[in-house]
C-alpha cells in the first residue's frame, strides 16, 4: 500500500493545509491547493482513503473471518441483509450460500482486488518506463521495434489479451498479475516515450551530455523525473482499469481461484442466486467495486487537469 | 494509396501468422485435451486411437504445420467437442455477436453525441454537469455488474424482460436477426444497453471536449455574426468539425465492443461467439479457441483499415502512409 502514486495525493487530506493559498507557495503546496479546488475530487480522494484503509485493515475491522470455516454456520446461509444469526449477531449485508457475512467478505475481497490492481500497476509501470525511456533515448531501430510491439498490442482490446493469457496460464494470483502487467505495460511505454521525446530536446539534457555524465545517469536521473507527470495520470487511471479487468476476468471464472475471492468472484458467486431474488450476494460487492473505481476516476480526472500544462492558469 | 494498401496487407498477414503461432504455443501449453474428451472408462487402446484421430500424437511443429496448411485453404481444424469445422462453428455464431455489437453501438452514437453536445454547449449548467456526472458513473460501472443489476430489476423484480437467449429470430438474407420481432427486441434490449453503456460514456466525453473547443473557434463566431440560427451553427458548423475524431473513435471502438461482448454474452446467455469462446476455454477445445482468435484478429485488421481510409476521406489534411511525395 506504500504505492507512491496513491499516497502522493493523500497529502492534502492527511494534513491540514494552513497558508496553502496565498503566500510563497512551493510547487507542492500549489499542487495541493489546485487539487482542493474541486469538491468532487476531494470527495473522491476521501472515499479512496477510506477504501484503502478498509482494504488494509480488513482482518481487524471485519466482524468475522469469512474464510475461517470454524466461524461459519451453514444454518446462517443466504440470510437477507439485517437478519440475525443464531448466536445473535446481525448480518448487515446478509450472508452468502456458505453462511459467510457479506460485509466481511467484501472487506477481504476489497483487500485482494486492491492488492492485485496496485501490484500489477507498479510492475507494469516499471517495465513500461524502462522500455519507453530506452526507445525514446536511443531512437533508431530500438525505438521502431519497441513501438511496433506497443502498437500491435494496443490495437487489441485488453480484455481479449488477458482472457487468452489466462486461458493459457490457468488460475492464480500470480497469473492474473502477470496477465494484467502484460496488458498494461504498453500504455506506459507509449506515454513515457512521448514525453521523453519532447524532454530529450531540452537544454538540460544537452547540458548533462556536455558534462559527460553516464548514459544511465542521464536517462534515470535527468530524463525520468521530467517525464513523470503524465505518467502519474495514466497510472492512476490504470489502477482502476486493472481492478475492473481483474473483477471481470474473475467473474468469467478465469481469474482468481475460489480460495482468494476478490470482489469479482463474490459477484460471480452470487449470480446463480440472483434469479431467485437473493440479490445481496452479488449486489453489495458490486457497489464496493463501483465506489472503488469511481473514487480512483475522480482523483485521476483532477490530477489530469492539474498536471496538464495547457490548462495552467 | 494502392502501395499503402499493399503494405498494410503485408503487415496484417504478418501479424496474423505471428498471432496464430503465439496462440498455438499458448493453447498447446494449456494441457492435454484428451483427458476431458475421452470417456474416463476408456482403455489405453481407445485413448491412443482417439489421440491419433485428433492428430494430437504429432509433435508441436508438425501440428502447427498441419494447421497452417489447413488455414491457407480456409480450414481451421475441427472442434474437438462438436466435431464440426471450427470456422463454420464461429461463422454460425458471428451474426448474433455482430447484431448485438451493432445495436449497442447505434444506441451509444444516437444518445452519446446529442448528450455530449448539450454538455459541451452548457458545461456549467445543471444539465451539463448532470450529463458529465452520469458519464463518470458510466465509466466506473463494471460492465458485468450492470448486467446483473439489469437482470435483477427487469427480469426478477419487474418481470418485464427475458434474461437469456435471442428470442424469436427472422431471416434477413439467410442470416437470423433478433431486432425485427417484438420478442427478439425484448431479448436484445438488456444486453445491448449493457454493452452500450461504456461506449456511451466515452462518446459523451469526446463530443463534449470537442464541442467546448469548437465553440471558441473563429469560424463559429463568424457563423454567429452572420446571423445564422443557433440550430444551424451547432448542427452544421460545430458538428461537422467535431465529427472527425468521433468517427475515428467509433470505428476503433467497434472492435472493442465485439471483444467486450464476451462478457455481456456470458451474462445474458446470448448465443454469440463470445459465449462460444468462454465455453471452448473451459472445455479446452483448442481448434475453436485458435479459430476464434484468427477470425477476431482478421475482423480488427479490416475495421482498422476501413477506419484509416474513411479518416483520410473525411479529413483532407490526413495523408495515408506518411509519404505523399509520390504524387
Amino acid at each position: 500500500m506504500s504505492d507512491p502514486i496513491l499516497s502522493a495525493p493523500a497529502g492534502p487530506l492527511a494534513e491540514t493545509t494552513p497558508g496553502a493559498k496565498g503566500g510563497v507557495a512551493g510547487p507542492w503546496s500549489r499542487f495541493r491547493a489546485d487539487f482542493a479546488e474541486s469538491r468532487l475530487a476531494l470527495f473522491g480522494l476521501a472515499l479512496l482513503v477510506v477504501i484503502l484503509l478498509v482494504g488494509l485493515l480488513a482482518p481487524v475491522i471485519s466482524p468475522q473471518n469469512p474464510y475461517d470455516l470454524a466461524q461459519l454456520d451453514i444454518m446462517d446461509s443466504k440470510l437477507a441483509p439485517g437478519e440475525r444469526s443464531a448466536d445473535g449477531s446481525t448480518y448487515w449485508l446478509g450472508t452468502d450460500d456458505q453462511g459467510r457475512d457479506m460485509l466481511s467478505g467484501i472487506f477481504y475481497g476489497l483487500r485482494i482486488s486492491l492488492g492485485v490492481g496496485i501490484a500489477s500497476t507498479v510492475f507494469a509501470l516499471a517495465i513500461g518506463l524502462v522500455f519507453g525511456l530506452v526507445a525514446a533515448y536511443f531512437g533508431g531501430w530500438v525505438d521502431t521495434l519497441v513501438m511496433r510491439i506497443v502498437d500491435i498490442q494496443l490495437s487489441f482490446p485488453s480484455i481479449l489479451i488477458a482472457l487468452i493469457l489466462l486461458a493459457v496460464l490457468g488460475q492464480g494470483v500470480d497469473k492474473i498479475v502477470i496477465a494484467l502487467i502484460t496488458v498494461q505495460w504498453a500504455y506506459y511505454a507509449r506515454t513515457v516515450r512521448a514525453s521523453a521525446l519532447v524532454e530529450r530536446q531540452k537544454e538540460y539534457i544537452e547540458a548533462a551530455r556536455v558534462l559527460a555524465l553516464g548514459q544511465a545517469r542521464i536517462v534515470f536521473r535527468h530524463l525520468l523525473p521530467n517525464c513523470l507527470p503524465p505518467l502519474i495520470v495514466v497510472a492512476t487511471v490504470q489502477v482502476a482499469h486493472a481492478i475492473a479487468l481483474e473483477a471481470t476476468l474473475s467473474f468469467l471464472g478465469l481469474g482468481l481461484p475460489i480460495t482468494e475471492p476478490s470482489l469479482g468472484l463474490l459477484i460471480s458467486n452470487g449470480f446463480q442466486y440472483l434469479l431467485s431474488g437473493k440479490y445481496w450476494i452479488s449486489f453489495y460487492p458490486g457497489i464496493a467495486l463501483l465506489l472503488t473505481i469511481m473514487a480512483i476516476n475522480l482523483v485521476a480526472d483532477q490530477l489530469r487537469d492539474i498536471l496538464n500544462p495547457r490548462l495552467r492558469k | 494509396m494502392l502501395a499503402y494498401a499493399i503494405r498494410r496487407l503485408g503487415q496484417s498477414l504478418f501479424v496474423l501468422v505471428l498471432m496464430s503461432f503465439l496462440v498455438f504455443i499458448g493453447v498447446f501449453a494449456i494441457g492435454d485435451p484428451i483427458e476431458l474428451l475421452v470417456n474416463p472408462q476408456a482403455d489405453e487402446v481407445e485413448r491412443i486411437r482417439a489421440t491419433a484421430a485428433l492428430g494430437l500424437d504429432k509433435t508441436f511443429l508438425e501440428q502447427y504445420w498441419v494447421f497452417l496448411k489447413g488455414a491457407a485453404s480456409g480450414d481451421l481444424g475441427k472442434s474437438f467437442v462438436y466435431n464440426v469445422p471450427a470456422l463454420s462453428l464461429i461463422l454460425q455464431k458471428l451474426p448474433a455477436t455482430i447484431e448485438l455489437a451493432f445495436v449497442a453501438m447505434v444506441m451509444a452514437i444516437f444518445l452519446g453525441i446529442p448528450l455530449g453536445l448539450v454538455a459541451g454547449l452548457k458545461p456549467d449548467s445543471l444539465v451539463g454537469r448532470g450529463i458529465m456526472a452520469g458519464s463518470i458513473l458510466g465509466f466506473s460501472l463494471p460492465t458485468f455488474w450492470v448486467g446483473l443489476v439489469l437482470i435483477m430489476v427487469f427480469s426478477v423484480n419487474l418481470g418485464w424482460l427475458p434474461s437469456n437467449g435471442r428470442g424469436e429470430t427472422t431471416l434477413v438474407a439467410g442470416i437470423p436477426v433478433s431486432f425485427l420481432t417484438l420478442d427478439g427486441l425484448a431479448h436484445i434490449a438488456m444486453p445491448a444497453v449493457n454493452l452500450a453503456l461504456f461506449k456511451l460514456s466515452l462518446l459523451i466525453r469526446l463530443t463534449r471536449a470537442g464541442t467546448r473547443e469548437a465553440v471558441l473557434q473563429d469560424y463559429v463566431k463568424f457563423a454567429r455574426a452572420k446571423g445564422l440560427t443557433q440550430g444551424r451553427v451547432i448542427g452544421v458548423h460545430v458538428l461537422k468539425n467535431i465529427l472527425i475524431p468521433i468517427v475515428t473513435v467509433i470505428g476503433l471502438e467497434l472492435g472493442s465492443v465485439i471483444a467486450f461482448a464476451i462478457v455481456t454474452e456470458s451474462i445474458f446467455a446470448w448465443p454469440g461467439t463470445g459465449k462460444l469462446l468462454i465455453d471452448s476455454i473451459n472445455q479446452l477445445d483448442r481448434p475453436v479457441i485458435v479459430a476464434y482468435l484468427l477470425v477476431i484478429v482478421t475482423l480488427f485488421i479490416v475495421i482498422n483499415f476501413v477506419v484509416d481510409v474513411l479518416y483520410s476521406m473525411l479529413d483532407p489534411r490526413v495523408r495515408l502512409g506518411g509519404a505523399a511525395a509520390a504524387h
